[in-house]
């Protein structure tokens, strides 16, 4: 297929497939380099296929912390120019570079991938502005949508998001991840069951600051969707990984829900475990059930989510999917399998497997 | 003219050899088909008496008798059949309304038919209902849009709005309305006590509760239609919720008649009218002529019931169902019942259940659409009704966007019903739509409700399946969860109306 077809293919196909995922944090907010979750993610490569790989970092645009920093990913000088001209509209460009690669023979149909580091113009600001974050959302949601070969695969302040179509050592490589200090890494190594070829479709997959690695399907995809529908969100992508981001976005940051909650609602116990519950917390379980039932997400899946101050490790209501996690001093390890962790972590102090559908959740306690 | 012959429809056929001229046969028919001469010592039948209820057949302890279609022939036309023939001598003959009992029986198209569910393969593991837990555990009426609560401590939380006034049901499935009066008070019984026994719910129907079924009470949804019968206080507070019914699958806009015979000293009392007096439910109800006049009784009930139990409209699907339907949610609703055009009835007209409405698969998908278009789908649930015939519908209609199924007509054949369609005559040899205490002995309470509880189980049990089989635990993830569905054999628009893709289309 000719890489626009490939491209409309993926955009939209929902691709299901199995996949590895990694994550590396430090809980004091202490960067380290990429290098790490390079090895770590490229120790499950029997998890992915070559077609699709990634990284998140947090932490990795010091210079440039109170920015909100864009990653687009252009077809064409064309796709690049109009997207251009629609973000000097709302944005004050603070910094404008194409994201420093190094060449890899191997990848192919690369696009052309720029950063740009943007503050809200003051006048929007003080006028239609009640919520930046929410201006950004619906920014992204524009140039998704609406702009023909430019897709934002980054937004977040101080993160980014590095992604295409490879092997994640080719994918690690070619973004020089190794090269960037962060206190939280997130990884992705994919087995998309199609032949694709659009780097927008691998992960991780990330909206304002949030970023997801996810291995699984999501069998309740189709009511997940029409939910977000109401509230805003619009799925352009037909990924489960899109549908996962937004509803974070819309628990956390929308509802105010902690992330305890949020793992009862996304994966929530069984009505025989509530059932069970002394009254006052079976009569909370069952209302988030009651209340929260289309957000239920049904199948098999381990993801790693990440925000600036926190990472969440969460499976499914029966764990169809691997996820294990580890600490060792100041670091927390979650992946798929417990040899990804140890390939960077020799001797962790303590290793366990999450049980199904109760989540990992790592707060960032910067010292 | 000469006279007008009996129309039969269909031939008793006796196997002599079988026959022991026991004559149960005689004693048991309702409709007088068979007789027994005693001179000639010979069992007699008049075939053009017999509805085709099979009471005989199925009694016959030696296998005796087998109904049969009439096989007399008039010249094949496709366009003037049988039916329409007998019809125009039947009210050539009589000059009134033909009337009829049960759905309708015409060939429309069976959206269920055309639409094939999904399983997972590969990429998703399906799910073993034996071995892991399958949950259908479905609540009805409104809910926030958001959790409110307060965080005492860690992992630690207090609602600060409660949810508690909804219906629990431990299976999508319920029983719908039908009075004590359509049918039988050991008919009532069966279904309430079945409801009780299954964890869901069934409803009076607009008949008031006969004291006998009062310690069913907690399980029943009370109606409340436009004669308002048997509605006082104590009704209302007696229920877990209380349905407004505005109209019926099968008879949209008409209203309903029970004759005098029929209203005897206990259908008196339940109803709270004279006996022998016609009970008429008016075609409206003559204090709602508008939207704003159906706020008004929806909170006049809310508050007789103190905001306690939730309180529901039901409405036939008819042309413009999904925009009365958010009237309805706006009016204040807590779940929309809407029954389609394959629904049932004890009695209505022939050709207004035969041609007015619309199918409840198109009505579910549309009305489900349209309140997720204007954000207030969480204020109501959807209630499906009319003609659900197995569980593989309740499944469909469940993906299409409805919270729980009602069954009406699946419900009365398990009790022995098969679908002769001469409710309104009272005549009923299965003991369901009757009065007479020599037919209604016939179906025992008790046996009755089992056999409901088997049909619920079963039906959960191929749910529960059909769910694993898609690689989902639980109901809540199947609800308006279209993707699970493909159509085929279908068109443009019909998709479109469904929301759903075609069979072959991934995701």
């Amino acid at each position: 297929m000719e890489y626009q077809q490939l491209k409309f293919f993926e955009k939209n196909n929902r691709i299901p497939g199995g996949c590895g995922v990694a994550g590396i944090v430090n809980v004091k907010g202490n960067l380290f380099s990429g290098e790490n979750i390079i090895t770590s993610i490229c120790t499950m490569n029997e998890r992915g296929n070559g077609l699709g790989a990634g990284y998140a970092g947090y932490g990795i645009y010091p210079e440039f912390k109170d920015n909100w920093c864009f990653h687009i990913m252009y077809d064409d000088i064309r796709a690049k120019e109009i997207v251009e001209d629609f973000l000097e509209d709302g944005f004050d460009i603070v910094n404008e570079e194409p994201i420093p690669v190094h060449r890899v023979k191997t990848l192919q149909y690369i696009p052309l991938l720029y950063r740009y580091f943007i503050d809200i113009k003051r006048d929007k600001n003080s006028q239609e502005l009640y919520d930046q974050q929410e201006y950004i959302l619906s920014t992204i949601m524009k140039i998704n949508k609406n702009f023909d070969g430019a897709y934002v695969f980054s937004s977040g302040k101080n993160m980014g998001i590095f992604k295409g179509v490879g092997e994640p050592e080719e994918i690690g490589d070619f973004y020089r991840i190794s090269d960037y200090k962060g206190y939280i890494w997130t990884a992705h190594n994919r087995f998309p069951t199609n032949t694709v070829g659009w780097w927008g479709g691998a992960h991780p997959f990330g909206i304002l600051d949030w970023s997801v690695v996810h291995n699984g399907e999501i069998s309740s995809y189709g009511i997940n969707r029409r939910y977000l529908e109401n509230a805003g969100y619009y799925c352009t992508l037909f990924t489960d990984t899109e549908v996962i981001t937004y509803l974070f976005d819309l628990l956390y940051r929308r509802h105010q829900l902690d992330f305890n909650i949020i793992g009862n609602i996304l994966s929530s116990p069984f009505w025989e475990m509530i059932d069970r519950e002394e009254k006052e917390k079976m009569e909370f379980l069952k209302a988030l059930r009651i209340i929260y039932a289309p957000a239920l997400l049904n199948g098999p899946f381990a993801i790693i989510v990440a925000n600036s101050d926190t990472v969440i490790g969460l499976n499914d209501r029966i764990k169809l999917r691997p996820l294990v996690s580890a600490e060792r001093g100041d670091f927390v390890y979650l992946a798929s399998e417990e040899s990804a962790i140890r390939c960077v972590c020799k001797l962790p102090e303590n290793v366990w497997m999450p049980e199904a559908g109760e989540p990992v959740v790592v707060q960032i306690k910067r010292v | 003219m000469a006279k007008a012959k009996n129309i039969t429809e269909f031939i008793i056929e006796r196997d002599e050899r079988r026959c022991i001229k026991c004559q149960a046969c005689v004693r048991v028919c309702a409709s007088d088909v068979h007789s027994y001469d005693d001179e000639s010592q010979e069992l007699l039948s008049d075939n053009s008496r017999c509805v085709g209820c099979h009471f005989c057949e199925d009694i016959c302890p030696t296998g005796a008798l087998t109904i049969k279609r009439n096989p007399s022939a008039t010249k094949d036309n496709a366009h003037w059949t049988r039916d329409y023939i007998y019809r125009i001598v039947k009210q050539s003959t009589t000059g009134g309304i033909l009337l009829t009992g049960m759905g309708n029986d015409k060939q429309y198209k069976n959206y269920f038919e055309h639409m094939v569910l999904n399983a997972a393969q590969v990429t998703n593991p399906s799910i073993d209902p034996l071995r892991e837990p399958m949950e259908l555990r479905t609540f009805i009426g409104r809910r926030p849009d958001r959790i409110r609560y307060e965080k005492i401590k860690e992992n630690k939380y207090i609602l600060k709005e409660s949810i508690s006034n909804l219906l629990h049901l431990e299976i999508p499935v319920m029983f719908s309305a039908m009075s004590f009066g359509s049918i039988s008070l050991n008919a009532c019984k069966s279904l309430a006590k079945a409801a009780f026994l299954s964890g869901t719910y069934w409803n009076t129907g607009e008949g008031g509760m006969h004291r006998n079924l009062y310690p069913y009470a907690e399980r029943a949804i009370v109606q409340i239609a436009s004669g308002r019968f048997g509605v006082n206080t104590e009704y209302l507070e007696r229920a877990a919720a209380v349905e407004i019914k505005i109209g019926q699958g099968a008879k949209p806009g008409i209203g309903g008649h029970l004759p005098g015979e029929k209203v005897s000293e206990e259908i008196s009392l339940t109803r709270m009218i004279p006996e022998g007096t016609d009970a008429i439910s008016p075609a409206p109800h003559h204090d709602i002529y508008s939207i704003e006049d159906l706020r008004q009784l929806i909170f006049a009930i809310k508050e007789v019931t103190s905001y306690k139990k939730p309180v529901g409209v039901k409405i036939a699907a008819v042309h413009n169902v999904a925009p009365i339907a958010s009237g309805i949610v706006r009016a204040g609703a807590d779940f929309v019942t809407i029954d389609g055009i394959r629904g049932g009835t004890g009695a209505a007209p022939l050709v207004i259940r035969d041609n007015v409405g619309i199918p409840i698969e198109l009505a579910v998908a549309v009305v489900d659409q349209r309140l997720r278009d204007e954000g207030i789908r969480n204020q109501a649930s959807i209630i499906a009704a009319g003609g659900f015939k197995t569980s593989a519908d309740i499944v469909k209609a469940i993906a299409l966007g409805a919270d729980v199924v009602y069954i009406g007509s699946a419900a009365l054949i398990a009790l022995g019903c098969h679908l002769c369609q001469k409710c309104y005559t009272g005549k009923c040899n299965w003991g369901i739509a009757t009065q007479d205490s020599y037919l209604t002995k016939r179906l025992n309470p008790d046996i009755g409700a089992e056999r409901l509880c088997n049909l619920l189980k079963a039906w959960a049990l191929e749910i529960k399946e059909m769910l694993g089989g898609m690689g989902i635990n639980a109901i809540e993830s199947l609800r308006g969860n279209r993707e699970q569905l493909r159509g085929i054999d279908l068109t443009e628009t019909e998709l479109k109306l469904l929301g759903i893709k075609y069979a072959g289309e991934a995701w």
